[in-house]
């Protein structure tokens, strides 16, 4: 059974439209690298040109951010769910 | 295009920003987007300001609260299909910070204007573009 990774409406375009793509992977990291081999538009939209994830992106590995386990080498496993949040912010 | 939203609903946000000023609230709207790209909004979810430092004059929601209200909703077969704040004795009108850190493309950022307490105005705005053209567009509101 493969890992879902839940996408965020901004993003459904470069996915196909889908709000979940499955994914193969033993980390997160793995599984954003197949979700953009799979969609490749998605890439700047994730990314930036360094390759590290945009500052406004988060991104969760079940209820926890990725950013404050081991990062991309955070460890998944099948019955995990990676969510992608744009983050919500503004002000006056 | 418009933003469809039940008048309860419309109302539950506005009280939520008279219950948080001077400070400004924030919360999420699930519901569905049409075929046409209409949005219909089914519930708003208050959210708290993480913006201790400056909450008069910035929101920001978790990402943990974001999270886990996409994951809900989308199992609930439902969307994330806007955001609402307050800006407290500040125009309904969107600022140059809530277009700079707006990222939800296609999704309705709505702003209640909050004066001396009460809530006037309430306005839609649709993000369109991608990160280097994006921008808000006016949106109507059809409170039912």
């Amino acid at each position: 059974m493969p890992i879902k990774v839940l996408i965020p409406t901004p993003l459904r375009p470069y996915a196909g439209k889908q709000s979940i793509v499955e994914v193969s992977a033993q980390t997160v990291g793995e599984a954003l690298s197949s979700l953009v081999a799979q969609h490749p538009d998605l890439r700047k939209h994730l990314f930036s040109e360094d390759g590290k994830l945009r500052s406004f992106v988060n991104v969760y590995l079940n209820d926890e951010d990725i950013r404050y386990l081991a990062k991309d080498a955070t460890p998944a496993k099948e019955t995990d769910t990676i969510t992608i949040v744009p983050s919500v912010a503004g002000g006056v | 295009m418009a933003l469809s939203i039940p008048k309860e609903i419309l109302e539950q946000l506005r009280a939520h920003g008279e219950q948080t000023y001077p400070h400004e609230c924030c919360g999420v709207l699930v519901g569905q987007f049409d075929e046409a790209g209409g949005k219909t909004v089914e519930s708003a979810i208050a959210c708290g300001n993480t913006r201790t430092d400056s909450p008069a004059n910035r929101y920001h929601i978790s990402p943990a609260e974001l999270t886990r209200i996409q994951r809900e909703s989308m199992l609930a077969g439902r969307d994330i299909v806007g955001f609402y704040h307050s800006h407290p004795d500040w125009p309904a009108k969107w600022s140059s910070t809530d277009l700079d850190e707006a990222h939800w493309t296609g999704c309705s950022y709505v702003i209640t204007s909050v004066e001396k307490g009460k809530a006037v105005l309430t306005n839609s705005f649709l993000l369109v573009g991608d990160e280097q053209s994006k921008h808000f567009e006016d949106e109507d509101i059809e409170a039912k």
